[in-house]
């Protein structure tokens, strides 16, 4: 076993070794301190993923799909099933992000064990089984691993919001379910769709159609892209996204927008274009249109809205239909686009929901009639949230502005008619993402303090400022330099952009 | 032609120690009369017939009972793990009887004489090459059901449920008999592979009336038998009815027979054209129905009675599949047999699991009770109360529970290969609307409980063995589900 592959299966086996331990050992805050260890263990893991020759060599056509460290062992040869993990400069972002996240989650609950009943190392072992399956879907190179670790997510996540949420959490809980399950079995049957056809589940063989006939593509798409559609989500099937995200606890909202989104933005370019790029050429067009839609509908709902938690999950549905613009395109400026997006938006909205905790917290209330004067009572939570509203809405220099304005471009430079109106469109829906955030930040931080606000002290808890630093400095860093993701991400997309049809 | 045969005593030799056991048992009960000792001789021989079958199964297939090429009896590969499987949850309900038996309301020696009994018409069910063979083994696996389900002192509802499983279950006996011998009457034949040749050599007979007359009456009779929608609505009247172990045995052992005796007809008598298409719309109509009638129920063995009918739904889909595509390759058609199953295996050890956490939770002599009252269950029983989720969730094809999770995998891989997509989406969208309630019942187990709620007492040594036993089994296979499906393929 080389090095990079006892990192591969270290990133998957630390969490899910450091869950059990969570479990079984004594006393509360010990677990939650070692589940915090563990979550710190598989970040470094993760970050040292990087490490290594990225330069393909091999003989022949080099293949869609490069990855810089892979493990491939048979596990159920009965349904096709290989234990084959890999990283390259698609999934290697969005495994730190993971790592990062989940680590930022735990050592907040170390701190802080949302109200709710259930007991913090329950939530901290959860979350470490969470992290396990977005883990495993994004280093995933089998297609029937990728639909397992999928399903991993989901009752672990339905624990969250229904253990430790707010006073409508089971509802919310079971409509995430429901929906997710949804999404992940229309995922099973396109799998094997695929595997049906092609005779083989490995995504580095099956990137690039491996011959697929038309018709089984345009099947396969349809199903794939249906199954993340749910997952990102997509307008219309987004609707259990701002249940979920205002009912669970803030650390929940921070996962489930940071991280757990991007698994169904990662499958749709990793996945669904890769392996059906006749398909996603064909479904281009509606995808594109869903997309600006869901921006459109995104920020008017978010101008209309009266909830601080609800807002901030709103303002996800018209950030990854910016996304889902980028993929659409099947450009390399738009897939980049797509994927410095999902990191932008992974980091300001985790910082986003930490930030919307802490006023929903210290308040007592997130309806934004009762909020108002945060800067005059609490000026540093007040200068944060002000900053990640600035970074959500795109400001250039900070880490939103890249993924926006880079799928506009896309779009435009697609050309015709159709995709430049589409490009002109999402600019307007950029223009009123501006527009309701500043509404959120005059409501909540301008203003004569409201009695909610007048009981919130200045200071800021050192765990609270340990959680969100990292979030700051990272969407000031990916806002200056871009380069850290494209950098990575280059490569693999113009592989992959090669490929398409 | 000799009209002495030669019997083939090693093949049957797990029928033997099936029957042996019954016997051994009834001899007990009579002469040492001690409760202990009778259970432990039945438990003793289900042991014996399930290593007996490993055993004549790993040497290749034998059979006897053989006129010229056509054999009554044929132990192979799947007549093993079906034999095997039958002993083994004989094993596992017996484990769970024992706080029932020790409660007294139940005659031990009946009891373990009558389960010992029908376990003898599951592993000759496993090994029946005709008709006859299949039917009477059949009838003989759920006649002593009748019994036992009714076998409680005072219970007015086991004995209704006696009834209606008894009057229901006979008219299904007679309609397969009927369907045998218009078979016969048409083809000539009684043995399985012999009918199969010749619909094969001459398809003309396929259009006669009587052929279709005579597939539909043998399918519907064992439709009955798997509780398959329209012909299921015995099954929940008769699971509540009946004494928890006995229903832990109908909704495994018992639909685990009707799967074996509708596979055999299917796969090797009747016409693929004929009785595909029949299937799938059963196991269309079984799964919708069976998921949205469960959606709706308020006692816990009534739930997982309409949900093991939803189940029968997803095992019977690929048999349905094959016929659809017509003229399949005859390894894509082994495939759908294989993951039929395949599925059953997965389906009877997380069945078992959950009904033994049941009986866990349960008091000794008490019927499932409402799901109300198992609220809570979990926080005051952490270990039973894990087990039954993990149960739950695997029913509903999820991770933690891999064996449910792989379980469906296989069945829509066989689907997709044998070309249904339209059939594996209905089966997608079943397994969305069995989410809805096995997540009910898994969320109320950990909800908070009401405080003048009773804690359940420690559950028996023999149910915790037991429950330990199907959650190992169920957690390895969930590792390495290539297992089953090697021994499923055979």
């Amino acid at each position: 076993m080389t090095f990079g592959q006892v990192l591969l299966v270290a990133a998957l086996a630390v969490p899910a070794v450091g869950a059990a331990v969570v479990a079984a050992v004594p006393g509360d805050r010990a677990a939650r301190l070692a589940g915090t260890a563990a979550a710190g263990l598989t970040l470094l893991a993760t970050v040292w993923l990087v490490a290594g020759d990225h330069l393909w060599t091999g003989y022949g056509p080099a293949p869609a799909v490069r990855p810089w460290h892979q493990l491939d062992l048979p596990w159920v040869p009965g349904l096709d099933l290989r234990f084959h993990l890999g990283v390259d400069g698609i999934s290697y972002p969005l495994v730190v992000l993971t790592a990062l996240l989940t680590l930022l989650c735990c050592a907040y609950t170390v701190w802080k064990v949302p109200a709710g009943g259930g007991s913090g190392r329950a939530l901290v072992a959860l979350l470490l089984v969470v992290e396990v399956g977005i883990l495993g879907t994004f280093l995933a190179l089998d297609l029937v691993l990728f639909f397992c670790f999928f399903e991993v997510v989901l009752l672990p996540m339905y624990a969250v919001i229904a253990g430790w949420g707010g006073p409508d959490r089971r509802r919310a809980a079971r409509k995430f379910a429901l929906y997710t399950l949804l999404g992940s079995v229309l995922l099973l049957v396109g799998v094997y769709v695929v595997v049906a056809a092609a005779g083989t589940a490995d995504l580095v063989a099956l990137t690039g159609g491996a011959g697929l006939p038309r018709g089984t593509q345009l099947a396969a798409f349809t199903l794939l892209g249906l199954a993340f559609a749910v997952k990102s989500p997509l307008w219309p099937l987004h609707s259990w996204l701002p249940d979920a995200h205002t009912q669970a606890p803030t650390v929940g909202s921070v996962v489930l927008a940071g991280v757990l989104l991007k698994m169904g933005t990662y499958g749709l370019v990793r996945v669904a274009v890769g392996v059906a790029p006749e398909g996603a050429r064909w479904a281009a067009p509606v995808l594109g249109v869903l997309a600006v839609a869901a921006i459109l509908i995104g920020s008017l709902v978010c101008l209309a809205q009266g909830e601080l938690k609800r807002l901030i999950a709103y303002s996800s549905v018209g950030h990854m239909g910016f996304v889902l613009l980028g993929v659409a395109t099947l450009t390399a400026t738009g897939i980049q686009a797509a994927l410095i997006g999902n990191i932008a938006h992974g980091v300001i909205t985790g910082l986003l929901f930490f930030l919307a905790g802490a006023v929903k917290d210290r308040s007592g209330t997130g309806a934004l009639a009762e909020l108002s004067g945060l800067r005059e009572t609490a000026p540093r939570l007040a200068g944060l949230l002000g900053f990640a509203a600035v970074a959500s809405l795109g400001l250039p220099g900070l880490a939103g502005f890249w993924g926006e304005a880079f799928a506009v471009v896309a779009a435009i430079q697609r050309g015709g008619v159709f995709w430049t109106v589409l490009g002109v469109l999402a600019a307007v829906g950029g223009a009123l993402t501006a527009a309701y955030l500043l509404r959120l930040l005059r409501r909540v931080t301008h203003g004569r303090p409201s009695p909610a606000v007048g009981r919130v002290g200045p200071g800021l808890a050192a765990a609270e400022l340990t959680a969100w630093a990292p979030l700051v400095l990272l969407a000031l860093a990916v806002g200056l330099a871009p380069t850290l993701v494209l950098g990575v991400a280059a490569d693999p997309v113009a592989a992959l952009v090669a490929v398409l049809p | 032609m000799s009209v002495v045969q030669s019997v083939d005593s090693v093949a049957l030799l797990p029928a033997y120690l099936a029957a042996g056991t019954a016997v051994l048992v009834l001899l007990t009960d009579l002469l040492v009369a001690r409760a202990a000792a009778t259970v432990a001789v039945a438990a003793a021989g289900s042991v014996a017939t399930a290593l007996g079958c490993a055993v004549v199964g790993a040497g290749g297939e034998r059979s006897t009972f053989c006129v010229g090429a056509d054999c009554s009896y044929v132990f192979g590969g799947r007549a093993a793990l079906v034999g095997a499987l039958f002993a083994l949850l004989t094993l596992g309900v017996l484990a769970l009887s024992g706080p029932l038996l020790r409660a007294g309301k139940s005659p031990v020696g009946e009891y373990c004489f009558l389960l010992a009994c029908s376990m003898t018409g599951g592993v000759v069910l496993g090994a029946a090459g005709d008709l006859i063979t299949l039917i009477v083994a059949l009838e003989t696996l759920t006649l002593p059901l009748y019994v036992l389900v009714g076998l409680r002192r005072g219970s007015l509802a086991g004995a209704e449920a006696a009834v209606t499983f008894f009057v229901v279950s006979v008219v299904a006996t007679t309609l397969t008999l009927l369907g045998a011998a218009l078979l016969y009457a048409v083809t000539g034949g009684l043995h399985l592979g012999r009918v199969g040749a010749l619909f094969a050599e001459r398809p003309d007979l396929l259009d006669v009336p009587l052929t279709t007359a005579a597939v539909a009456l043998v399918l519907l009779g064992l439709a009955f038998k798997v509780a398959a929608v329209p012909f299921h609505a015995w099954a929940p009247a008769t699971y509540d009815g009946a004494p928890l172990p006995v229903a832990a045995y109908l909704s495994t052992a018992s639909k685990l027979g009707g799967v074996v005796a509708l596979l055999a007809v299917v796969q090797r008598a009747l016409p693929a054209e004929v009785t595909g298409p029949v299937l799938a719309g059963l196991a269309v109509l079984t799964m919708t129905v069976g998921n949205l009638v469960a959606l709706r129920q308020r006692r816990a063995v009534r739930l997982l009675a309409w949900s093991s009918v939803a189940q029968a739904g997803y095992i019977l889909a690929p048999l349905g599949a094959l016929a659809l595509a017509a003229g399949r390759a005859a390894d894509a058609r082994a495939a759908a047999y294989a993951a039929a199953v395949a599925y059953a295996v997965f389906f009877v050890v997380l069945e078992l699991a959950a009904f033994a956490a049941l009986v866990a939770l349960r008091p000794a002599d008490a019927d499932g009770g409402t799901l109300v009252e198992l609220r809570g269950a979990a926080r005051r029983r952490p270990w039973v109360g894990a087990a039954f989720a993990l149960a739950l969730i695997g029913l509903a094809g999820l991770p933690p529970g891999l064996a449910g999770l792989f379980a469906k995998v296989t069945v829509v891989r066989a689907l997709l290969d044998g070309g249904a997509a339209w059939l594996a989406l209905v089966v997608a969208v079943n397994a969305v609307i069995g989410l809805a309630y096995y997540l009910r019942v898994a969320a109320l187990l950990y909800a908070p409980a009401a405080d003048a709620a009773p804690v359940p007492a420690r559950p028996a040594g023999t149910v915790a063995v037991a429950l330990a036993a199907a959650t190992a089994v169920a957690l390895v296979v969930g590792f390495a589900p290539q297992l089953v499906l090697d021994l499923a393929a055979r």
